[in-house]
Order: structure tokens, then C-alpha cells, then sequence
């Protein structure tokens, strides 16, 4: 079963269906790949998924439980992380703070008697290291570089310890060395059965890294398969040559 | 040298303003310039209680902060809602809604005739009718205010509020419930906002609704600007640079209302100035 799916999910921007009744599922220690052109409608279902908007119409299952509204809030609780298209760090506090405030107490009491430990500093330290930003632990975030700033975000999501993650455009603009630091964090994150959601344009990248491979075009899904299948089907061709 | 201590009580009474006026506006970026409507709170609880009750200082005190964080509670299930310069307005309209109680609930406030002789505190039989006296418990508890700000700032509750002032909706997807944090950071700034008030009344021993105007919020946020926001010393600097600059104008041997309107000027040309050559304060660590 999947650990995550929708069933006709909807959503609209005024006459704009960006959304149309789509049915997706993801499973467990697989990366799954979404694609299609521009204006498909791939962060908009990502934004649905995570309550960041209202979804019009359909239902979103998580861990077998029906999420007729999510709220952003919640969606931690169901074990699902995000990173976004642009990253969204926390701009006037340091590289260290950005994970530690996903690794301390959620509870407004807790928080407020807790200070952070050697336990959550390891934790950071660990992740920090992995993406190399070890040593710029004490700036602030937003004196980072754009390369920086994706693997800050993308440590960040790894720290939530989610069951799902949903990466938006991960690699967009990134230099070999760093596409490859990540892509194997995703390939370590499936290993650990974790669900991944992948949106790439390069499908080079897709063919190494997915599982499966969802085509959005108009907010519908046109094709899906493995990699290779979808990627040969005349409809995504069209889909991308005929924009 | 009666002035001096007299200037060193008022930036002890701006400085625990500035300090709790900051964990809302510096720490959380919730732009609130309500804060002398709690102020007033706790000024009229705590000098009502001690002039139509006889009671305890300290008791009247904690309960003039008690009624103030009861307030902002209630009140911040509404306004924690609006973000950005919705939550400005609504803080506005909270300023002015304060201060009309303080003015028209005359059968309790005197509306503006004040509250007068509001006893000065006796400390373990010691009363505080010299200056220099109220100056040690203004200071002591200027310092504990700023303990306590500096003991939220190093907790991971102070890092949530960084993170809710920079992006509410990302740290909503960490799974913060942000309301509550939003609601706890308000009532606990009203409820420090209080002391100072408490401490005002019964140092000046008369209150009346003027010290509580939109005009006091506003110079209690503009001395946190200008000390820098984010930063618990520039929320004590601040205040006490602006103290001084009000002061300073008495000495320059401008008569009394030429130098009342000189040091608004000043004010005003100093605001411009820091937002031009300076806007994120002395000491601060965050630009709004
Ligand atoms: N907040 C929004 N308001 C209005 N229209 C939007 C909004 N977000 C996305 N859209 C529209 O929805 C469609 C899908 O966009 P998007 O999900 O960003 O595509 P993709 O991520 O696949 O490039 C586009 O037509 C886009 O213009
Ligand atoms: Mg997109």
C-alpha cells in the first residue's frame, strides 16, 4: 500500500485547473519522480499535499488515513517534509539555528524551558557535515550561496526525520559536485524506506535516480512507468517538444 | 543629583519596556504598537488596588500583571489572526481602545482627572519614598526582565520565534502550531509591560490616561529601533539614549516649551536619520 496517495485531487486557480483530478501514489523505499514542462502543475500539488493551499476537490490519503483538509502544521505530524522550488531558509538566524529549530521540542512549554543539547548538536553537526556546511554554521543564513541555500534546505528537511519527502526541484542550478552530494542523500533516504517525491527536469538525472515516473501536463496526469517507459511514450514527447 | 537618579528610574521603566516590546516586535516580528495600552494595565490595576484597597505593593503588582496578561490573551485569539500591517491596525485600534477605558470609565479611572497619591511601596518595612530607594527596585527589576529575555532568546522557544518572524508558513511545516507560540510571546510582553506600569504609578504617584497614549507606544517602539531589535542590550541601550536625548533639552537653556517642542523635533530628525543611515539599529541582529 502506499504511504501516500491522492484520489482526484483538485485545484483551481480562478478558470485555471492547475490540479485536475489527480491520482498519485507513493510508496515506501522508492523515489518517484515527477515531471513535466513548466506550469504543470507539479508545485502546485506539492503545495496542496502540504496545506500550504486549500485543495478544491478530491481526497489525500496518508498512512491509510483520508486528509480531507490538511493545514501546514499538521502535516509534520503525518511524517511529511518538504523542500521548496525557491528555498525558504530562515534568513536572519545562522546555519546551525535552521536545523536545530527542526530538531528541538514542538511543545510551546517544552520549548520555552528548553535549551538545545550536545544531543541536538551532534545531530546538526552530523547533517551540517554531510552537506559541508559545517563551517559556515555561525553566518546567517542568508549570506549563503544559491548552491548553499538548496543543501541548507534540503539538510534541514533530511533532520524532520519524515516518512515522506517531497523535494521540489532539488538539483535546479547546481553544480556536479553538489547534485551528486545530494542525490545520494535521496538514494540513502530510500534505503531507509522512506518515500521520496522528486520533481527534476533533467531526465538523465530521473532515469538514475526514480523508480517511477509520474508526466504531468495541464494539471493531468498523461503518462506513468518506470523511467525509461514513460520517457519513450509519444505523449510526453509531445508534451515537451510541442511547448 | 535627585534629577539624575530621577532620569536613571525612567530608563529602568523604558528599559523593561523596550526588553518585553522587543520578544514581540524583535524576536517574533509581530509589529505591535499596543504596548502602553498594557503598560496602562498595569498602572491603573496596580494603583487602583493600592489606593482603594490599601493592599500589599507586590500583590497589587502581580495582579495589575496578571490582569494584563489576561487581557492580551484574550485580545491575541483575535488579532494573532492578522499578519504583516493588519496586525499593526489591530494593535492601533487595541492602543485606542485602552486608553478610551482609562478616559471614560470614570466611575473606576477619574477619567482624566487621574489617579493621585497612589502610595509608594514599602519593602520589608522599608519604604521607598526617596528616590534613590525606588531606583534599586527599578533597577532590580530592570535586571530581572532582562534575565528573563535573554533566558527566552537562548531557548529553543526563542529560536521558534526567529523562525516564525522570518517565514510563519515554513515554520508551520516543521510542525509548530505558530499561533500558540504568537500567543505566548504577546502575553508574556503585556505581562512584563505591566511591571514597568506598576513601577510607574507608584514611582510618580499619579497616573492619569495621557501616559498612555498611541504617541507613548510609538516612542517605546522607536527606542527599540533605534537600539536595535533582536538584540536584548540594544532594547536597553535604545531607551536610554532616548531618555537622555528628552532630558538633555532641559539643560540647553532652551525655555520650557520651546524645549519641549526642540526635543520633538530632534526625535523626529533622529528616526529619519537611523531608517537612512542605519536601519537595523545599534546593536541589532534583525531589519523588520
Ligand atoms: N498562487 C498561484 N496563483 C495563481 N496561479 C497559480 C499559482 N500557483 C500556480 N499557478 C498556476 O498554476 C499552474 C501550475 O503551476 P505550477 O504548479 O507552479 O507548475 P510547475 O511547478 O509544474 O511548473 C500554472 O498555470 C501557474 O500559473
Ligand atoms: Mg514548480
Amino acid at each position: 500500500m502506499p504511504i501516500l496517495s491522492t484520489q482526484k485531487l483538485v485545484k483551481s486557480f480562478g478558470g485555471v485547473h492547475a490540479v485536475d483530478h489527480v491520482d498519485l501514489a507513493f510508496h515506501g523505499g522508492k523515489i518517484t519522480a515527477l515531471v513535466g514542462p513548466n506550469g504543470s502543475g507539479k508545485t502546485t500539488f506539492i503545495n496542496t499535499v502540504t496545506g500550504i493551499l486549500p485543495m478544491d476537490g478530491g481526497e489525500i490519503h496518508v498512512g491509510g488515513v483520508v486528509m480531507r483538509r490538511m493545514n501546514p502544521a499538521d502535516v509534520a505530524a503525518y511524517g511529511i517534509t518538504r523542500t521548496f522550488q525557491n528555498a525558504r531558509l530562515i534568513q536572519q538566524i545562522s546555519v546551525l539555528d535552521n536545523i536545530l529549530v527542526v530538531l528541538t521540542e514542538r511543545n510551546v512549554w517544552g520549548a520555552l524551558f528548553e535549551r538545545h543539547t550536545a544531543l541536538h548538536l551532534e545531530k546538526a553537526g552530523n547533517i551540517l557535515k554531510k552537506v559541508g556546511l559545517w563551517e559556515k554554521r555561525n553566518e546567517n543564513a542568508e549570506n549563503l550561496s544559491y548552491g548553499q541555500r538548496k543543501l541548507l534546505e534540503i539538510a534541514r528537511a533530511v533532520s524532520m526525520r519524515a516518512n515522506i519527502y517531497l523535494f521540489d526541484e532539488p538539483f535546479a542550478g547546481l553544480f556536479p559536485e553538489t547534485i551528486e552530494v545530494i542525490s545520494d542523500i535521496l538514494r540513502t533516504l530510500r534505503d531507509k524506506a522512506a518515500s521520496v517525491v522528486l520533481v527534476e527536469h533533467n531526465m538523465n538525472l530521473v532515469r538514475e535516480l526514480a523508480d517511477y515516473c509520474y508526466v504531468l501536463d495541464g494539471g493531468k496526469v498523461i503518462a506513468e512507468g518506470t523511467p525509461d517507459y514513460v520517457l519513450k511514450q509519444p505523449q510526453v514527447i509531445e508534451a515537451y517538444l510541442g511547448k | 543629583m535627585e534629577y539624575l537618579i530621577h532620569i536613571a528610574v525612567l530608563v529602568c521603566l523604558y528599559g523593561i519596556l523596550g526588553l518585553s516590546l522587543n520578544l514581540v516586535v524583535g524576536e517574533t516580528g509581530l509589529i505591535s504598537v499596543a504596548h502602553a495600552g498594557f503598560y496602562g494595565i498595569g498602572a491603573y490595576v496596580t494603583a487602583l488596588l493600592l489606593v482603594g484597597l490599601g493592599m500589599n505593593f507586590f500583590l497589587a503588582m502581580a495582579l495589575g500583571i496578571i490582569a494584563s496578561g489576561l487581557v492580551a490573551l484574550l485580545i491575541s485569539g483575535v488579532i494573532s489572526r492578522l499578519r504583516g500591517v493588519y496586525f499593526l491596525f489591530g494593535t492601533i485600534g487595541l492602543n485606542i481602545i485602552a486608553w478610551s477605558i482609562f478616559l471614560n470609565w470614570q466611575s473606576v479611572t477619574r477619567g482624566p482627572l487621574g489617579i493621585p497619591s497612589i502610595p509608594r511601596p514599602g519593602i520589608w518595612g522599608l519604604d521607598l519614598y526617596q528616590n534613590l530607594q525606588f531606583l534599586f527596585l527599578a533597577a532590580a527589576s530592570l535586571a530581572i526582565v532582562y534575565f528573563i529575555s535573554v533566558f527566552i532568546k537562548k531557548s529553543s522557544f526563542g529560536r521558534v520565534l526567529n523562525s516564525i518572524r522570518e517565514d510563519e508558513e515554513a515554520t508551520q511545516i516543521f510542525g509548530y502550531a505558530t499561533s500558540y507560540y504568537k500567543l505566548a510571546i504577546f502575553t508574556i510582553g503585556a505581562m512584563l509591560a505591566a511591571l514597568a506600569g506598576a513601577l510607574f504609578a507608584t514611582y510618580i504617584t499619579y497616573i492619569d490616561p495621557s501616559s498612555f497614549t498611541i504617541n507613548e507606544s510609538i516612542f517605546i517602539f522607536s527606542t527599540i529601533v533605534l537600539g536595535g531589535l533582536g538584540s536584548s542590550r540594544g532594547a536597553v541601550l535604545g531607551p536610554l539614549l532616548l531618555v537622555f536625548l528628552f532630558e538633555g533639552f532641559r539643560f540647553a537653556g532652551f525655555p520650557s516649551e520651546i524645549a519641549a517642542q526642540m526635543r520633538m523635533l530632534a526625535y523626529g530628525f533622529a528616526l529619519v536619520l537611523l531608517m537612512l543611515y542605519r536601519p537595523k539599529g545599534i546593536w541589532g541582529t534583525f531589519r523588520i
